[in-house]
This record gives C-alpha cells, sequence and structure tokens, in this order.
C-alpha cells in the first residue's frame, strides 16, 4: 500500500504546485487589457479570418489602438464596421473596397477528368500529396471543398466537381483562398466582373489534352485587349483588375472560353 | 569543470547527438515549420530556450525527489507536467516583462510544450550521468543542433521548390528523402566524441 501512496502524493502535489503558481502568476502579471481594444473588438466582425493580415480580430483591435493602422482592413465588416471603428477612434474611416473570391478553374465533370479512383482522405490537401491530385490536369480544382470547410459565410460550394463562389454570400475574407492547395482561389474586387477561370501553367498542347476548358496560352486576348490589362505568364493569361474595364472584348475571342463574365452577384450589384 | 569538457559536451549535442537527425526526436517540426526560414530559426530559438528551462526545472526535481525515493519510473509524466506548466509560466512572465521576445517567439512557445526533443533533452542525459552543469550546457547545445538542423534543412526545401521533382515524388515524399539524406550526411559524426 504504501508503495503507492507516496508517488501519488508527489505527482498530485507537483501538480497542485504548477496549478498553484500558473494561478498566481496569470494573477500577478496579468496584462491590462485597454478598455478601448475592448470597445473595437465588440464592433469586429469576430470571425478571425486574417483578412485584415493581423492574427485575429484581438489583434487588429490592438493595433488599431496601439500602432493606429488603417481602419479599413477589415473586408469582411466592410463600410459599416470602417465607420464603426473610425468613430470610435475618431478617424474618417475612407472607403472599403468590397471584395470577393473568384475560382480560377472551370475543369467541371465532363471538361476535364480524373487519372485514379482516389479512396484517401475525402479532404483536398490530401488528395493533392498523393501523386498532386486525382485529376489529368494537376492545377484543377481537387473538389473535396476544403474551401467549403473554412467558409464561415457559406459562401462557397461545391458544384460539378468544382468549387463555385455566391458573390452575394462571399465577403472577400479570402480564408478559401488560404485553404485552397493549389491556390486556385484569388480575391479580386467585386466590380471586376471578367477573370480567367484557368490556373494551369502547363504549356498549351498538354492542358488541351488534359482539360478542353483550360488556358492554352494563345495570346488572342492580349492582343485584342485594348488597355493592356491582360498579360500571359507561364501558359496563362492573367487579368490585372485595376486596368480592367469590363469590356468583354476578351471574352469573345477566346477560343477555349475560358475567360468569362458571367458572375452573377456581379450583375446584380449593376442593376 | 574545464572549458575543454564544455566544448565537448556542447559539441556533441549540435553535431554528434544531433536530437533531429541523429536520435530522430522532434521531427514534427522539424518537417512543419522548416518552409521558410524566419519561422524556422524562431521556431528553433524558442525550442532551445524552452530546453534549457527545462532541464533546469527538472534536474532537480529528479535529483532531490524521485530519485532518493526510488520513484525513477515516474520520470516520464513528472516531466511532462513540469515542462508543459514551465511553459505556461514563461509565457505568462514573457507576455509581461519582455514584450518582444514574446512577439517573437509567437504561436511557437505554447506549440513546443509536449515537443518530444524538449522531453527527451530532459530525460536522456540521466544516461550519461551529467552534473547540473552540464546537462545545462547539453540542453543548450540540443538546442543549437536543432537550429542547425532547421536551418540546414529549410535550405534544402527552398532549393526543393524551384527543382523539377517527379510527380509521384513531388511534396510530401520528395520532403522525407531530402531529410533522410540530411540525417545521413550527420550520421558521417557518429563516434568523434
Amino acid at each position: 500500500m504504501s508503495g503507492i501512496v507516496l508517488p501519488i502524493m508527489v505527482v498530485s502535489l507537483i501538480g497542485i504546485g504548477g496549478g498553484v503558481i500558473l494561478t498566481i502568476a496569470a494573477k500577478y502579471m496579468a496584462v491590462p487589457v485597454n478598455e478601448r481594444v475592448t470597445e473595437i473588438r465588440e464592433v469586429l466582425p469576430g470571425a478571425n479570418c486574417g483578412a485584415c493580415g493581423f492574427a485575429g480580430c484581438d489583434e487588429y483591435a490592438d493595433k488599431l489602438i496601439n500602432e493606429g493602422v488603417a481602419v479599413n482592413l477589415c473586408t469582411p465588416g466592410g463600410g459599416e464596421v470602417a465607420q464603426a471603428v473610425g468613430k470610435l477612434l475618431g478617424v474618417e474611416a475612407g472607403e472599403v473596397v468590397p471584395m470577393a473570391a473568384i475560382v480560377k478553374c472551370a475543369g467541371m465533370c465532363g471538361k476535364t477528368s480524373y487519372i485514379m479512383d482516389y479512396q484517401g482522405p475525402r479532404t483536398c490537401e490530401a488528395c493533392n500529396f498523393f501523386y498532386q491530385g486525382r485529376g489529368s490536369c494537376s492545377h484543377a480544382c481537387l473538389g473535396f471543398g476544403d474551401c467549403v470547410n473554412v467558409c464561415q459565410y457559406n459562401a462557397i460550394y461545391i458544384e460539378n466537381g468544382i468549387a463555385v463562389v455566391d458573390r452575394e454570400l462571399c465577403t472577400g475574407c479570402g480564408m478559401c483562398a488560404k485553404a485552397c492547395p493549389n491556390m486556385l482561389i484569388n480575391i479580386v474586387p467585386k466590380t471586376s466582373e471578367v477573370y480567367v477561370a484557368c490556373s494551369s501553367t502547363d504549356k498549351g498542347a498538354f492542358t488541351r489534352k488534359v482539360c478542353s476548358a483550360g488556358c492554352i496560352g494563345c495570346r488572342r486576348c492580349e492582343k485584342t485587349c485594348e488597355y493592356g490589362a491582360i498579360t500571359i505568364t507561364d501558359n496563362l493569361a492573367s487579368i490585372d483588375p485595376e486596368k480592367c474595364t469590363n469590356c468583354g472584348a476578351c471574352v469573345g475571342v477566346c477560343p477555349t472560353k475560358v475567360i468569362r463574365s458571367d458572375l452573377p452577384a456581379a450583375q446584380d450589384e449593376t442593376a | 569543470m574545464d572549458l575543454s569538457k564544455i566544448g565537448i559536451i556542447l559539441l556533441s549535442g549540435v553535431l554528434v547527438e544531433n536530437f533531429v537527425l541523429a536520435k530522430f526526436l522532434g521531427i514534427c517540426p522539424f518537417l512543419g515549420v522548416s518552409k521558410k526560414l524566419d519561422s524556422a530559426v524562431g521556431m528553433s530559438i524558442a525550442v532551445t530556450f524552452v530546453m534549457v528551462m527545462a532541464t533546469a526545472a527538472t534536474y532537480p526535481i529528479y535529483a532531490n525527489i524521485l530519485e532518493p525515493n526510488n520513484m525513477g519510473y515516474l520520470q516520464t509524466i513528472v516531466f511532462i507536467l513540469v515542462i508543459a506548466a514551465l511553459v505556461q509560466l514563461v509565457e505568462t512572465v514573457l507576455k509581461k516583462y519582455v514584450k518582444s521576445l514574446y512577439q517573437a517567439l509567437g504561436v511557437y512557445l505554447p506549440l513546443i510544450t509536449t515537443n518530444c526533443a524538449v522531453l527527451g533533452v530532459t530525460i536522456l542525459h540521466f544516461d550519461k550521468g551529467y552534473s547540473f552543469g552540464e546537462a545545462l550546457i547539453n540542453a543548450l547545445g540540443a538546442g543549437l543542433g536543432f537550429l542547425l538542423a532547421m536551418v540546414l534543412f529549410c535550405g534544402v526545401r527552398t532549393k526543393m521548390e524551384s527543382a523539377k521533382i517527379t510527380k509521384s515524388f513531388a511534396g510530401i515524399p520528395i520532403t522525407l528523402l531530402a531529410a533522410s539524406i540530411v540525417s545521413l550526411a550527420f550520421m558521417g559524426f557518429s563516434g568523434m566524441v
């Protein structure tokens, strides 16, 4: 009996001792939280998405008070939050450009194919580790919805094997862009309506072989664009949203119809 | 304790008995945080710091409480308890008094609470019968060895990003292969001390 009492006592005493020391330390060394930080923290959405560039809403609130960073960094909160924060701090809010996510892949069922019957864990990340994914195009949307799982606004869903963004619900926080292992999701201003629905940097001939909806880098859009908004790098077209005027000239000339302007919510906004 | 002995203990901790590459402890942060140089260095410094602190805290407990009462078998659980509490305490103290260090170590500090390399450092030196001072130097050497392994491997991984890798090896497989080759290189140090 005595053989077990002493060890139990030792372990529990060390445990209790550690607990007591930690409690005392927490009490006497607590860093007083600025009241105004708490106030601002309550105004912020609390999604902790990191769109502002800080680790979460708490850190952003702290930086707002102590380092005077800009008040309009919260994209999910938009203009309302920027104004509320600006009021609390007594500064002009400025403008918040509404952002939204776009998925740069159009390789839905029928356009491209799978090269294997993948049986592993049902996440994009795991599938991507395994021979760079199950699709014949290694840049394709994997379709397991890692982006769907992280979205706090139910703004993204999987349809026909690829991720689709609901522009009305999307706040442009960028959680999905971080979750996508193929980096297919971009955050762009809500006002830009034309986008390239492909991320393949493979050569045109290869892209054409594996997917009928891929960018083959033919440069027709680059030549057509009057504003110099389109550039082709690594066999892939990209549109500079600052130069693009949404004229849609490139949409017509694209032979694989990979440049699109069919974002539903964007049309609602102009109406 | 003369200077040459300190040198030998430090060197054996850094090179010969490198915790990651020769003893295969702490592989998780080794593979997880070695993608970017700054986070690799941050993590390693936090690990070194906790290793020395943990050894300083656990050595007296073992020597004064566990050993005299024949309770050496409690070593693992008691050490984990002490290390976990210690890391929490260090975090609180740093947050209050050394804000800059707290921010530099950031998330890495709580992450290493149950790092097996830290537990390994506090336990394995008993096999060699080090004194308290020697054990502290051993812990420092182990931490620096961890830093060396992280920085080396970070360089390998950065190089690998621009390399053309066969599709079937891309991602985790090539990372593990590269880790084993770096480890093989460190095997060359074995038997030196």
